[in-house]
C-alpha cells in the first residue's frame, strides 16, 4: 500500500457529518448548465428556498441577474402531490418569460414525495397549451450527487430530449440517423468561465475548426451592458442548433472524471456512434497539449504557428518562474476535474501539491490523482467526499503556503492567513470570476503567474527582518573590549 | 393592476394582481400578503429553514446541526455577517449530509451519531437541530432523539421545526423563537429577586457588522444594563439570563414580536418597539428606553450622549445630503420593519420612495407603508424580477435597495444599488450607521459610471 493509499483512508474527521461543506447539490449543477442554452428558463420543483439559494449563489458569482422559478411547494402540495403547483408554475413562467426551453428540475423534497415530473410534463405537453416550448424534465435530487453530476446530467437529458423530438418529427422508429453529416466537433465544457469558453472558441478558430460548444454561458453570463435589459438571454446554444451535436465528427468532453452514466459524450457515442474523446480540462501545458493535439489529430492537421507560439510563451513563463514555483506548497479544493487539472499544472511546474480535495464522491478522482502525483514521485493528501473541516486541518498539518479553490475556502484563509486564489464555483467574495481565464496556454500562464507572484510576495515581504533575525549578530566582543 | 403587458409577455401573473397596489390616499386599499408564494413567477423569498437559520445562527456558542441533504447547509454556511465577541462555533456548518440511503432507511442513526460526535469534539452547552424538507417527509423523530441526547449528555438539544415547505420564511422566525423559548425554559430561581433594575434585552438585531455593539455602547454609556441581544453576539448563558430583564425592546418586528409577546406572558417582561436606524429614530428609541427604565441620572447621560454624537455626525450627514436631494428610490427588502425604516432614512436624506415592497410584510405594515409614502407609490408584496423591472422603469427610480439577487438587476438597468442584506460589512445602526448609509448612497448614486451609460463622458 502506497503512502497515498494510507492517507486516502479517512476522508472526513467526522463520521456522521459534513462539517463546513465542500460541495453543493445536483439542482445547482443543472441550473448552471441550463444557463448555457438560449432563451432557457428552469423551474425547480420543490420548496421555495432551493431556487432562491441557487439564484443567490449564481448571482453573486457571475454578477448577473439569475432568474430561476420555483413551484413553491407548500404543506398541501407535499401531502397531496405537487402536480398542480408545477403546472401553474410552468404556465406562469412561460407567460412571463416566453422561453424556448424550460428545464423542469426536481429537488430532495419532490423526489422524496415521489413526484413523477416526466408524467406531469407529459400532461402539460399533451394539453397542447405550450406546444412551442420544449419542456425538459431533469431528475436532480439534491441528495443524489453533487453539482458535478447535476451539471452533466442536465446536458445529457437535453440531448436525449432532442433525440426523441427528432425521432418524433421524422417518424423514425429504431435507428436514429443524423440529420446531416457535419465536419464540426462537439466540445462539452465544464468548469469553464465565460472567458475560458471564449478562449476555446479562439483556439479552434485559429485551427480553422468549427466547434459546437455546449453549454455556452460565455455571453449569457458575462453579458455586455446594454441600454435595454433583456431578462431572458438570447445568447447560448439555441435549440435549433442542438441537432448539430448529433451529426458531429467527434465529441471532446472536457472533464473526464464524471461517471459514464452522466456523460453526454458517452451518450452521443452510444446513440449516434460519434467518437468520444474524454480529457481533463485544458489547464496546464500537458492538458492543453492534449486538447490541441486531439483536435489536430481528428482533422489530420498541423498545429497552427500562432498556437505553437503561445505554447512556447507558456514554456518560457514556466522556465522563468520554475525556481519560485518550487517553493509552492499548494492546497487545491473544489470540483474534482478542476482540482485534477490544477494539480497537473502545479506538478509540471515543480510545485508540491500537499492537499487536493473534492467534496464529490468519486473514487476515480483518487486513482487519477494518485497516478499523477506518482508520476512526479510526490505524495500529497488526496481527499474525496470530504469537507472543509478536514481540509482545514490537513492544510495546517501540511504547512501549505498557497490555496487555490472556490470562495468557501475563505474560512481557512481568514483563520490561517494563507494566500488564497479564488478559482472555481462559487466565487462570492471576489469580483470578476466570469472573466478570469484559466484554459489554454494563455490561461495556464496567467494562473501560474498569479500563483508565483503570491509566492514571491511571501518571500519579499518581511525578507529584511527575517534575514536580520536569522543572521545578524551584534558584535558584542568588540563592545566588551571597549568597556 | 390588470393587463399590464410588455409586448406580449405577461408582467403580472393573474394570481399576483392582488399583491400589488398603487398608493391612492383617498381609497381604502387592501393588499394581499402573508400567503404562500405563487408558483413559477420567480419569487425572491427563501424558505422556512432559512428564516430559522437567520434568527438562531448568531447564537455564538451553540452548535447548529442542519439535519438534511448537503445543499441546505452548503448554501447557508457563514454567509451572514453576524459578529461574535466570544465563541466562533456558530460559524461552523454541521450537517448530517443525508444521502439516498438515508432517505430510504431514515436519517435517525446519522443524527444520533452526529450529536455524539459534536458533544465529544465541541462540548457545546446547546445544540440546535434544524429539520429540512426531507426530514419532515421521511419521518425522523427528531424530538425524541433530542430528548434522549439531553438526558444522555445533560446539555440542551433543541429541535427546530423548520421543514422548508411548511410555510414561509416568517414561519421559520417563529420556529426559531420557539427554540429560544425552549432554551430559556420556564420561570426559575434566577427570577426570584425580581427583574434587575435598569436592565433590558434588545430583540431583533443580529449584530451585522457590529450593529448590536454600537447600540450596546450607547446603552452602557447611559448606564443601562443590556443583558442579552436576540440574537446578535448572544450566548446560551446570556439568553438564559435574559429572563431577569426589566424591559424588552424589539427592533426587527417581523422576527421577534412573537418572542417578545411570549416573554411578556411567561416572564412578565414588558416590551417596546424601537428602531436604531437613522439618527432621529435612534434618539427617539433611546429616549423611550431611558424614560421607561432609567432615572434622572440616566436621562442626563442620555442627553449628553446624543448631544456629543449629534455634534459629531449630523454635520457630516448634512454635507452628504446636499449631493442626494431629489433622487428617487425603489426599495425591496425582507420584512416590513426594514421597509418602514428605510423610507424614513431616505426621507432624511431628501430622497423620495417611489416603490416599496417586502417579502414577508404584514397587513399592518403595509398600512404603514401606504401612510408613509406619497400618492402613486407602487407597493409590492412578495414581488419578482419581472415586476421589479417593470415598476422601476415606470417610477424612474435612481436607486434600488435589495439583497444579492436584486443587485445585478439594478446594475443591468443602469440603476444605483444599496446592499441591504445579511452579508454587508458596514454597520447601518445608530449615528455611525446613519453616516455610513448616507455615504453608501452617495457612492453609488453619484458614481461617474452612470454618466458613461447615459451617453455622457
Amino acid at each position: 500500500m502506497s503512502e497515498n493509499t494510507l492517507k486516502m483512508k479517512k476522508q472526513r474527521n467526522y463520521v456522521n457529518m459534513e462539517v463546513n461543506p465542500c460541495k453543493m447539490c445536483m439542482p445547482m449543477g443543472a441550473s448552471l448548465a441550463l444557463k448555457g442554452f438560449k432563451r432557457t428558463m428552469n423551474i425547480i420543483h420543490g420548496s421555495q428556498g432551493c431556487s432562491t439559494y441557487i439564484r443567490r449563489h449564481m448571482a453573486a458569482h457571475f454578477n448577473e441577474p439569475i432568474d430561476i422559478a420555483s413551484s413553491s411547494l407548500s404543506e398541501e402540495g407535499t401531502v397531496y402531490g405537487g402536480a398542480k403547483n408545477l403546472k401553474i408554475g410552468i404556465s406562469n413562467l412561460v407567460d412571463m418569460y416566453q422561453p424556448e426551453i424550460v428545464g423542469v428540475l426536481t429537488t430532495c423534497l419532490a423526489e422524496t414525495i415521489g413526484e413523477d415530473i416526466k408524467s406531469i410534463v407529459k400532461q402539460v405537453r399533451e394539453s397542447g397549451d405550450y406546444s412551442e416550448v420544449d419542456l425538459i424534465p431533469i431528475s436532480t435530487p439534491g441528495y443524489g450527487g453533487s453539482e458535478a453530476e447535476g451539471y452533466y446530467l442536465a446536458i445529457k437529458d437535453i440531448l436525449k430530449y432532442y433525440t426523441h423530438k427528432m425521432v418524433r418529427m421524422h417518424d423514425l422508429e429504431h435507428h436514429v440517423t443524423p440529420r446531416y453529416e457535419g465536419n464540426h466537433i462537439n466540445i462539452i465544457v465544464s468548469n469553464a468561465t465565460c472567458e475560458d469558453i471564449r478562449e476555446i472558441k479562439r483556439l479552434v478558430g485559429l485551427m480553422g475548426v468549427e466547434a459546437f460548444i455546449l453549454p455556452d454561458i460565455s455571453d449569457a453570463l458575462d453579458a455586455p451592458y446594454q441600454s435595454t435589459y433583456n431578462k431572458l438571454s438570447d445568447e447560448g446554444v439555441s435549440r435549433d442548433d442542438i441537432y448539430k451535436a448529433f451529426a458531429a465528427r467527434a465529441t471532446i468532453e472536457l472533464g473526464d472524471l464524471i461517471h459514464e452514466s452522466y456523460s453526454p459524450a458517452v451518450y452521443l457515442k452510444e446513440v449516434y456512434d460519434i467518437d468520444a474523446y474524454h480529457m481533463p480540462l485544458p489547464i496546464g501545458i500537458h492538458h492543453t497539449d492534449r486538447f490541441i493535439e486531439t483536435i489536430a489529430s481528428i482533422y489530420h492537421m498541423e498545429i497552427p504557428k500562432e498556437i505553437q507560439k503561445e505554447r512556447g510563451r507558456l514554456l518560457d513563463a514556466m522556465i522563468d518562474s520554475h525556481k519560485h514555483s518550487a517553493e509552492g506548497k499548494i492546497a487545491l479544493f473544489g470540483d474534482m476535474d478542476l482540482v485534477y487539472s490544477m494539480t497537473s499544472l502545479c506538478m509540471e511546474n515543480g510545485m508540491k501539491v500537499k492537499v487536493a480535495a473534492t467534496g464529490s464522491m468519486n473514487s476515480r478522482f483518487y486513482d487519477r490523482m494518485n497516478l499523477l502525483l506518482g508520476r512526479y514521485r510526490e505524495t500529497g493528501v488526496i481527499l474525496q467526499d470530504t469537507d472543509f473541516e478536514t481540509i482545514h486541518k490537513e492544510i495546517v498539518k501540511e504547512d501549505v503556503n498557497l490555496m487555490v479553490g472556490h470562495s468557501d475556502g475563505k474560512f481557512i484563509w481568514e483563520k490561517e492567513g494563507i494566500d488564497f486564489i479564488r478559482v472555481g464555483f462559487p466565487v462570492h467574495d471576489h469580483i470578476g470570476a466570469q472573466r478570469k481565464l484559466y484554459f489554454g496556454y494563455k490561461g495556464s500562464s496567467r494562473l501560474l503567474d498569479d500563483m508565483v507572484n503570491l509566492l514571491l510576495d511571501q518571500k519579499h515581504s518581511g525578507y529584511r527582518q527575517r534575514m536580520y533575525n536569522a543572521f545578524y549578530q551584534p558584535n558584542t566582543k568588540k563592545e566588551d573590549s571597549v568597556s | 393592476m390588470r393587463n399590464v403587458q410588455a409586448s406580449n409577455q405577461t408582467v403580472i401573473a393573474n394570481q399576483r394582481e392582488a399583491h400589488i397596489v398603487v398608493n391612492e390616499k383617498q381609497q381604502h386599499q387592501e393588499i394581499v400578503c402573508d400567503t404562500h408564494s405563487v408558483s413559477g413567477v420567480v419569487s425572491q423569498r427563501a424558505c422556512v429553514y432559512c428564516g430559522a437559520r437567520v434568527v438562531l445562527n448568531p447564537i455564538t456558542d451553540a452548535a447548529h446541526i442542519v439535519h438534511g441533504p448537503i445543499g441546505c447547509a452548503s448554501y447557508t454556511w457563514d454567509i451572514r455577517g453576524s459578529l461574535s465577541s466570544g465563541s466562533e462555533r456558530y460559524r461552523m456548518s454541521f450537517s448530517t449530509d443525508l444521502r439516498e440511503q438515508d432517505i430510504i432507511f431514515g436519517g435517525e442513526k446519522k443524527l444520533i451519531g452526529a450529536i455524539d460526535e459534536i458533544v465529544e469534539n465541541e462540548h457545546p452547552e446547546v445544540i440546535f437541530i434544524y429539520s429540512t424538507c426531507v426530514v419532515g417527509v421521511i419521518g425522523d423523530d427528531v424530538v425524541a432523539i433530542a430528548k434522549k441526547a439531553e438526558e444522555k449528555y445533560n446539555i440542551r438539544v433543541i429541535p427546530v421545526n423548520s421543514s422548508g415547505f411548511s410555510g414561509s420564511k416568517k414561519d421559520g422566525y417563529k420556529a426559531a423563537c420557539r427554540a429560544i423559548l425552549s432554551l430559556m425554559g420556564p420561570r426559575d430561581e434566577i427570577m426570584n429577586d425580581g427583574p434587575i433594575p435598569h436592565s433590558l434585552n434588545y430583540l431583533g438585531d443580529f449584530n451585522l457588522a457590529g450593529e448590536a455593539w454600537i447600540i450596546r455602547n450607547y446603552l452602557e454609556t447611559i448606564g443601562l444594563k443590556l443583558i442579552s441581544v436576540f440574537t446578535g453576539d448572544s450566548s446560551s448563558k446570556s439568553l438564559k439570563d435574559a429572563k431577569q430583564a426589566s424591559l424588552n425592546v424589539v427592533q426587527c418586528a417581523g422576527s421577534m414580536t412573537f418572542l417578545a409577546r411570549q416573554m411578556k406572558e411567561q416572564y412578565d417582561i414588558p416590551f417596546e418597539h424601537v428602531r436604531f436606524v437613522g439618527i432621529e429614530d435612534t434618539i427617539r428609541s433611546l429616549r423611550k428606553i431611558v424614560y421607561s427604565i432609567g432615572t434622572s441620572e440616566h436621562v442626563e447621560r442620555f442627553e449628553a450622549l446624543i448631544e456629543e454624537k449629534s455634534k459629531e455626525y449630523i454635520p457630516q450627514v448634512e454635507a452628504v445630503k446636499e449631493r442626494l436631494i431629489g433622487k428617487k428610490v425603489a426599495i425591496y427588502v425582507g420584512g416590513g420593519f426594514k421597509a418602514i425604516s428605510l423610507i424614513e432614512q431616505f426621507a432624511d436624506l431628501g430622497i423620495e420612495t417611489v416603490l416599496i415592497g417586502t417579502q414577508t410584510g404584514t397587513k399592518e405594515e403595509y398600512e404603514s407603508l401606504k401612510a408613509l409614502t406619497k400618492e402613486g407609490t407602487v407597493i409590492l408584496d412578495d414581488t419578482n424580477p419581472t415586476e421589479l423591472e417593470y415598476f422601476m422603469k415606470q417610477t424612474k427610480a435612481d436607486i434600488l435597495v435589495g439583497g444579492v439577487k436584486e443587485r445585478p438587476l439594478a446594475y443591468k438597468m443602469g440603476v444605483a444599488f444599496i446592499d441591504h442584506n445579511h452579508e454587508r460589512k458596514h454597520p447601518l445602526a445608530g449615528f455611525e450607521g446613519a453616516l455610513n448609509f448616507a455615504l453608501e448612497v452617495d457612492k453609488t448614486v453619484n458614481s461617474p459610471v452612470w454618466n458613461l451609460i447615459k451617453g455622457g463622458k
